[in-house]
């Protein structure tokens, strides 16, 4: 039977530790409890309430490095010996190394903390108050609302005792009438800043826009992109840029002779890009928590702090992802890759305030289906959804048709001719899985609008 | 590459289900669960435990890069309350936690009953008492040693690798063995497991000027086993030994003059394109918009069935969660229903959709049938059943051409091999795709690979320029691991059959010049 339940996270990480015969052992536990919603039409669809748990087991023999994961924690044993059995048959791991070493934190011996089982009762009302609304005014809402808690706990042979405690929540609701569609996100912590009427009234003043209806052919327009788009094409470049494969020279920030193009000017002068895991408004695990070893994370690198990393300073590249080991291969310094995302050029003006001065252009909402086509110079394709506008003489004049773009978020940056205020964002596409980032309004003269969708 | 006949039967075999699956208190926990839902009022209530072990292994350059190995363990309680849904799930398979789960599901059903407008009814489906499934493979992977899975591809980067043209080589396997426990109030009990793999070999050319080219082999996952990557299924030594000069012929190929081609597209591209205009398109969830604020509608709506002229005249797909070794291929969904086979555009007219029983009911009217046709499915015990995508696949025609004979019919067009990029709108309208490797055709002859090739299209004019499907000797199984879908997100594996087939003008474009160079 597998009924075993921990008494804490702590608890399974001391057991798992005192069971290893390993020449070094890192263990990652993790308990989960999500609560979400989920409706169409102004109607409930699915909601779910649900525990998870995982203990991840790595064991290091020599230079190799074995991982076995689970969900239950009644066979320890068999998990440590199995980790142990598969690290001395992998064969040495390129990126070995020394564990981090350290100590323990002050909570590490905390319990898990779980989502509040009333999270979304507030919610919930008004989420039933905006239905109502709805279907007196002929319009019909979709969206979902999540909220997950998990408690993470790093314990290693070499003394790390580490504890993380991630809320993330998230609301998306689209509106959908013979307007159009419209969307808007946030993420939350708490959902003490969740404003239904407030994303409702939002949704709504954009299906007004889409009252006029405009066609326009495919070609390069000037275009704003909110937050939201802002977000989701920059995640990609983010996710690319590993220094290892840079150095390779398989990556769009390559340079010729296995050189990268750190140090080279990529986006306006006065753009930042940063990652910061202490940022309050955009937390996240302050330590390297990583399963597997990949282009842009180690194993062996787990429990090591992560500090304020800039990726672009001043519109320069300045940092490419780094474990310990490309690090020391490529001579570079060690910055881990962090979760969340903050763009911040300067500027103050407001997405409206942006349109007010656009003599003609678009606004969009988000973008959607994003994929890679060219990892040379990472062109994107994908589409706009919920909303396309055409702004004249600084207001919008009504919405029109979606379209099918290609771009590449590298050389996208380098056409920027303004930067809005930086706010907290939701990526459309990638909410979530990267749902901690702060964006500006980019307004890029000749976005590629490359075929017209007929999706509305 | 490898073939089967569409609309097979499963081949007799006699793997067993997963023993670890079977230790669990599964009829324990179920009893417990169920009793306890219909106590506290659920009018329906079902249950699934399931035992999901992956495997996921990469070499980068010749080196081990990851090497992980999970197990996944869960218990997950489904009821109807007051026509409302709820769900609840746990890591912990007890039965205290059972009767927990199924109380707190009435709960969330409760507390979710004011916003919730529509009833859930489910349509009646047959009682399917303690039946079991097991997918067809020679060699579980999970039992072959790790170190003889890193000498194999040891072996395979080095071939690579001692090639001039060459660089970096990557090679990675996912493996999966998903077992399955549901039973639910009406008396239908099911367990099953199920098989599958997806090996990817990856070959990097970098361009000492800068630059650089990559190409991938074109084997595609399946739901085999060990055997895929030893056997005689397919011919991996010589992919391999063709791979270096493929690969450095693209670099240098040229670059394609953008417009209208031709094109006669390989199973190994062609399954994608029909994953998303075909598969995603005809999910009933899509078209009555359940999906409309995350994966998107579709075009294919309800009112249109039976006269949408979806293409051309020669057009004929069929759904099915039966053909063997497709990765949606299973004995009952996640809602106890059989599974089966059935036809979703008919000479080029769209005559059917993906269901759940609770779609199948609500719709009843509108599909002419009243019963689901087992598409019901949750990717782990932590999230509900969604109608998810079967196989959904082209038919070749009986006595159709060869892919040397659908060649010779172009005068000027491409013809594509393997996928790469792919992107669809929202509602299933407009399309871009890539390749691994894009043949000019002149004269009805290959003359040389081009490059920076992507043909974009709407679905409708797309399938309506489809002249031609290949005969049954060019038919191949495709598919994926990863296609997503719902909130919270969920993944699932499905396969896609298909000829090689030849589409008239479709649009190509220059990638190169889409990104300003």
């Amino acid at each position: 039977m597998s009924t075993g339940r921990p008494d804490g996270g702590h608890d399974v990480v001391e057991r798992v530790l005192a069971l290893s015969r390993a020449d070094g052992c890192i263990v990652l536990v993790e308990q989960s409890s999500r609560a979400n919603l989920r409706w169409a039409g102004s109607t409930l669809t699915t909601n779910g309430a649900v525990r998870g748990r995982s203990v991840v087991v790595i064991s290091v023999v020599g230079e190799s490095v074995g991982v076995r994961s689970a969900t239950v924690v009644d066979d320890l044993e068999d998990l440590v010996r199995a980790s142990e059995a598969a690290a001395r048959e992998a064969g040495p791991a390129e990126d070995a190394g020394p564990l981090v070493e350290g100590g323990a934190a002050a909570d590490f011996a905390d319990g898990a903390v779980e989502t509040p089982p009333d999270v979304f009762s507030g919610f919930a009302r008004e989420l039933g108050a905006a239905f109502g609304a709805a279907r007196g005014d002929g319009l019909a809402l979709y969206g979902y609302a999540s909220h997950d808690t998990t408690t993470l706990w790093l314990g290693s042979s070499t003394g790390l005792r580490l504890r993380h405690v991630q809320p993330t929540g998230y609301v998306e609701l689209t509106g959908k009438s013979s307007g159009g569609s419209s969307w808007v996100g946030q993420h939350t912590r708490d959902w003490t800043d969740v404003d239904v009427a407030h994303l409702d009234a939002e949704v709504r003043r954009r299906l007004a826009w889409g009252a006029r209806r405009l066609e326009l052919p495919a070609g390069r327009y000037e275009t704003l992109l909110p937050p939201s788009a802002v977000a989701d094409l920059l995640a990609y470049a983010y996710w690319t840029a590993s220094g290892r494969s840079a150095a390779e020279g398989r990556t769009v920030f390559s340079a010729p002779g296995g050189a990268t193009r750190v140090g080279e000017h990529l986006a306006p002068a006065g753009l930042r890009m940063t990652s910061d895991p202490t940022d309050p408004a955009l937390a996240t695990t302050p330590f390297v928590a990583t399963t597997a070893s990949s282009a842009m994370s180690s194993v062996f690198d787990n429990g090591l702090p992560l500090p304020r990393t800039d990726w672009l300073r001043d519109g320069a590249l300045t940092a490419l992802v780094q474990t310990r080991a490309s690090a020391a291969r490529t001579d570079s310094p060690v910055t881990p890759y962090v979760h969340s995302l903050d763009v911040d050029g300067g500027g103050t003006a407001s997405t409206d305030q942006m349109v007010a001065s656009t003599e003609r252009g678009l606004l969009l909402t988000c973008l959607w289906y994003i994929r890679e086509v060219d990892p040379q110079t990472l062109l994107l394709t994908g589409l706009t959804r919920d909303g396309v506008y055409l702004v004249e003489d600084g207001e919008v004049v009504g919405a029109v048709n979606n379209f099918r773009w290609n771009e590449s978020p590298v050389d996208l940056l380098g056409r920027v001719t303004e930067v809005g205020r930086s706010v907290p964002s939701l990526p459309r596409e990638w909410s979530d899985g990267f749902t901690w980032v702060r964006m500006p309004t980019l307004r890029v003269p000749d976005f590629n609008m490359s075929s017209v969708s007929q999706a509305s | 590459m490898i073939s089967s006949p569409p609309g097979g039967t499963a081949p007799e075999h006699s793997r067993a289900l997963d023993p670890e699956l079977l230790s669990l208190p599964l009829r324990e926990c179920a009893a417990a669960a169920l009793e306890a839902a219909q106590a506290a009022g659920a009018s329906h209530a079902d249950v699934r435990i399931e035992r999901l072990r992956g495997q996921d292994l990469a070499l980068r350059n010749g080196r081990l890069e990851r090497l992980g190995d999970d197990v996944t363990v869960g218990l997950a309680v489904r009821v109807v309350a007051d026509g409302t849904w709820g769900f609840t799930s746990s890591p912990d398979v007890a039965v205290d936690e059972a009767v927990r789960l199924a109380r707190s599901a009435v709960e969330v059903a409760r507390a979710s009953r004011p916003l919730n407008r529509e009833p859930v009814e489910l349509a009646d489906e047959p009682v399917h008492d303690d039946v079991t499934w097991v997918s067809a493979y020679d060699v579980d992977p999970f039992t072959v040693p790790s170190a003889d899975k890193v000498a194999l591809f040891a072996d395979w980067s080095q071939r690579l690798l001692a090639s001039d043209d060459v660089d970096h080589v990557d090679v990675s396997l996912q493996q999966a063995l998903e077992g399955k426990f549901y039973a639910d109030t009406a008396g239908t009990t099911t367990t099953q497991s199920r098989i599958r793999v997806q090996p990817k070999v990856t070959a990097t050319r970098v361009d000492p000027g800068g630059g650089f080219e990559t190409m991938r082999t074109l084997a595609l996952p399946v739901g085999r086993g060990w055997e895929y990557l030893t056997g005689d299924l397919y011919d991996w030594d010589a992919e391999l030994a063709q791979l270096p000069s493929l690969l450095v012929e693209k670099a240098k190929a040229s670059s394609v003059e953008p417009g209208r081609y031709d094109l006669v597209l390989d199973p190994s591209n062609l399954w994608l394109t029909i994953h998303e205009s075909v598969g995603h398109a005809t999910e009933l969830d899509r078209a009555l918009g359940y999906e409309a604020a995350y994966a998107g509608t579709s075009f294919a709506t309800l009112d249109r069935l039976g006269t949408l002229q979806y293409g051309s005249p020669v057009m004929q797909v069929t759904g099915d969660r039966t053909t063997p070794h497709g990765l949606a291929t299973t004995g009952w969904d996640d809602e106890g229903v059989q599974t089966q086979q059935w036809d979703i555009v008919r000479d080029g007219v769209l005559v059917g959709y993906q269901l759940d029983r609770r779609m199948a009911r609500q719709n009843a009217a509108a599909l002419g049938v009243s019963r689901s046709n087992g598409c019901a499915y949750a990717d782990s015990p932590s999230h509900v059943p969604v109608q998810r995508m079967a196989n959904v696949s082209l038919q070749p025609a009986a006595d159709g051409p060869s892919t040397e004979e659908l060649i010779g019919g172009v005068e000027r067009g491409i013809y594509v091999v393997g996928d790469k990029s792919w992107s669809i709108d929202m509602q299933r309208y407009n399309f871009q795709f890539t390749g691994q490797r894009f043949y000019e055709i002149r004269g009805g002859r290959l003359v040389g690979q081009l490059r920076d090739v992507a043909y974009q299209a709407t679905t409708t004019d797309f399938w309506g320029s489809l002249e031609a499907v290949g005969g049954p000797q060019t038919y191949a199984l495709g598919g994926a691991f990863n296609c997503g879908k719902a909130q919270p997100g969920q993944i699932a594996a499905v396969s896609h059959g298909c000829p090689t087939s030849l589409f008239r003008g479709v649009q190509v474009l220059n990638t190169a010049r889409e990104g300003g160079r």
